[in-house]
């Protein structure tokens, strides 16, 4: 059984989004990167089938140089070896494409990332893995068990859950609570600095769709408080002022 | 040349998103003047409830009534779509962020050898190329992209236009199509739907509680403000990472992600994570008690006061508007 991971190295979840060169650059400066919280929860279960299953598990990242420390921390956290796609992440299908012909070369049996990257939010690599592999895939998942080759899901859908069943090979955009986030033990630090983390060339260059320019939200304006003695003035605020009710 | 709209339905009424979808490929279609607006449903569906579509902007409804295709099954929806954008000549195609939207619209983009942009916020400018504005950073920037091929697959964000529905009925065609039966692989084998409630992430006003209401057994006070709102209920990743709430009510950065006309939090001090959910709220309202919490920053409107004593005033004097 091989296990493919898909790792996005993105700001923390608590860093103030700012842009540099007249809009047109997402600004790194001050902002600490880390493990795609969702693509954490994919790569916290791969870790237990590794364990439940006997089975190899791959993290993969495509990125620059910049992204190793991130792909190292994958390799702590529980993955046996990384391969870093050597190019800028430009948009999904490009990196599709690129988790595609590495995996079309190892026959994974498993390829698990998060429901989508907390960057661009698209959502979609998973899905355009799937039909360029022409195999199933299944997202949000927030719960994967395999029972031979059957894969059972859970899949979260607008207001409940879906049960779901298919047979490897598959993809999967995970969620929690799949599995608890794994925080590194010591050794996996020490281990990591020594497992193999190949670097390979990207497969073709055509990019669909490219940022131009980039724009913060309009500031928020000051927040009118209203006395807790009289909420009837809130409900009036809201029916005329904003006009929301 | 047409644009192509999915639409998405469950319990016999499609979802007000994909009217959405529709009313933005209607405007889409008048900005650029890209042709007839054609609507495709999949699965059982009433033609009367189909035709409404039109009200939206659909010109016509492009309906496969086929029973396999009635669980949401990815491979089958995406291959069945992608067969009627073919035989339809369509150029664009529209869609609503979901969790069906975004797993048949990506699988699309490789089918279609479409570009794909998600999280569509505004309608395209093409006064010097093919723009689309999309929000990223989950809601804390926005992003002008460029599209570089002919076929364009957009994945619209709720509130990206105004629903309108003052068209009239549209025609409804049936096709038959054959989808091969390896599209079928993946089986549902049940389903847990939340019943009776308004679905959080296409709720018009959301109510959320957090810590501050103390334990699950306060909830209904949350619920009877909703319930007075006709709103949708939420809370915070602390309540349901304890279990007080079930998950699928988490709003935030890594939970449900909500763009309601009114967003009312109740005992949510405001963590960043939190307000990456919200953030595309129209109106927030904020009720806490204590002064400093960093979600008043954020808010249109504040009340600062317990919970417990602020909660059913207000929903008695939303009662009394009506």
């Amino acid at each position: 059984m091989k296990i493919l991971v898909c790792i996005t190295h993105v700001p923390d979840t608590t860093s103030k989004i700012q842009f540099t060169d007249n809009n047109t650059k997402f600004d790194k400066n001050g902002v600490q990167f880390i493990i795609g919280p969702y693509d954490d929860y994919a790569l916290a279960r791969a870790v237990e089938l590794k364990e439940q299953l006997g089975a190899t598990l791959t993290v993969i990242n495509v990125g620059e140089a910049e992204t190793e420390p991130t792909l190292r921390k994958a390799l702590a956290i529980g993955a046996d070896d990384a391969i870093r796609v050597n190019a800028f992440p430009s948009d999904s299908l490009f990196v599709a494409k690129q988790i595609a012909a590495i995996a079309k070369e190892n026959n994974y049996d498993l390829i698990m990332m998060g429901r989508e990257s907390i960057d661009f939010n698209g959502g979609m690599v998973h899905g355009m893995v799937g039909e360029m592999l022409g195999i199933p895939s299944v997202s949000p998942v927030m719960k994967l068990e395999i029972e031979g080759d059957t894969v059972k899901m859970a899949r979260e859908i607008e207001g409940g859950k879906e049960h779901l069943e298919a047979k490897l090979p598959l993809v999967a955009g995970c969620q929690e609570p799949i599995a608890e986030w794994k925080i590194p033990n010591m050794r996996g630090i020490m281990s990591a600095r020594t497992k193999p983390l190949q670097v390979v060339d990207p497969a073709g260059e055509e990019i669909a769709t490219e940022v131009t320019t980039y724009q913060l939200p309009p500031a928020k304006g000051t927040v009118k408080l209203v006395d807790k003695d009289n909420v009837e003035e809130l409900v009036k605020l809201l029916k005329n002022e904003a006009k929301v009710l | 040349m047409s644009v192509l709209v999915y639409i998405e339905h469950a319990e016999g009424s499609v979802k007000k998103t994909s009217l959405e979808a529709v009313s933005y490929g209607k405007a889409l279609s008048e900005k650029l003047s890209a042709g007839e607006v054609i609507a495709v449903a999949l699965g059982r569906l009433d033609s009367g409830e189909l035709a409404n579509v039109g009200q939206a902007g659909a010109d016509k409804v492009i309906h496969v009534d086929d029973e396999k295709l009635n669980a949401g099954v990815i491979q089958a929806h995406a291959e069945a779509v992608a067969k009627v954008y073919q035989q339809s000549g369509s150029s664009t195609l529209v869609l609503a962020k979901s969790s069906m939207g975004d797993a048949v619209a990506a699988r699309l983009a490789v089918k279609l050898g479409a570009a794909l942009v998600s999280n569509v916020v505004d309608l395209p400018d093409t006064s010097n190329g093919y723009k689309v504005k999309r929000s990223i950073y989950t809601g804390k920037a926005f992003a002008e992209t460029s599209v570089n091929k002919e076929h364009k697959i957009l994945a619209v964000k709720k509130n990206a236009v105004d629903l309108k529905m003052n068209g009239s009925a549209a025609p409804v065609e049936k096709v038959d199509l054959d989808i091969a039966p390896a599209n079928f692989v993946t089986e549902i084998t049940s389903t847990d739907k939340a019943t009776g409630e308004v679905l959080l992430p296409e709720a018009d006003i959301v109510v959320s509680g957090g810590r501050g209401m103390k334990g699950p057994e306060n909830w209904n006070l949350i619920e009877d403000l909703a319930k007075e709102l006709g709103a949708g209920t939420g809370c915070s990743k602390p309540v349901s990472d304890i279990g007080w709430r079930p998950h699928h009510e988490h709003v935030g950065q890594t939970g449900v992600k909500v763009a309601p006309s009114l967003y009312v939090a109740v005992g949510i001090s405001g963590a960043i994570q939190h307000l990456a959910g919200v953030n595309s709220s129209k109106c927030i309202v904020v009720i806490n008690k204590d002064a400093e919490a960093p979600f008043f920053k954020a808010a249109d409107y504040g009340i600062v006061g317990d919970a417990f004593e602020v909660l059913p005033k207000l929903t008695e004097a939303v009662k009394a508007l009506k």
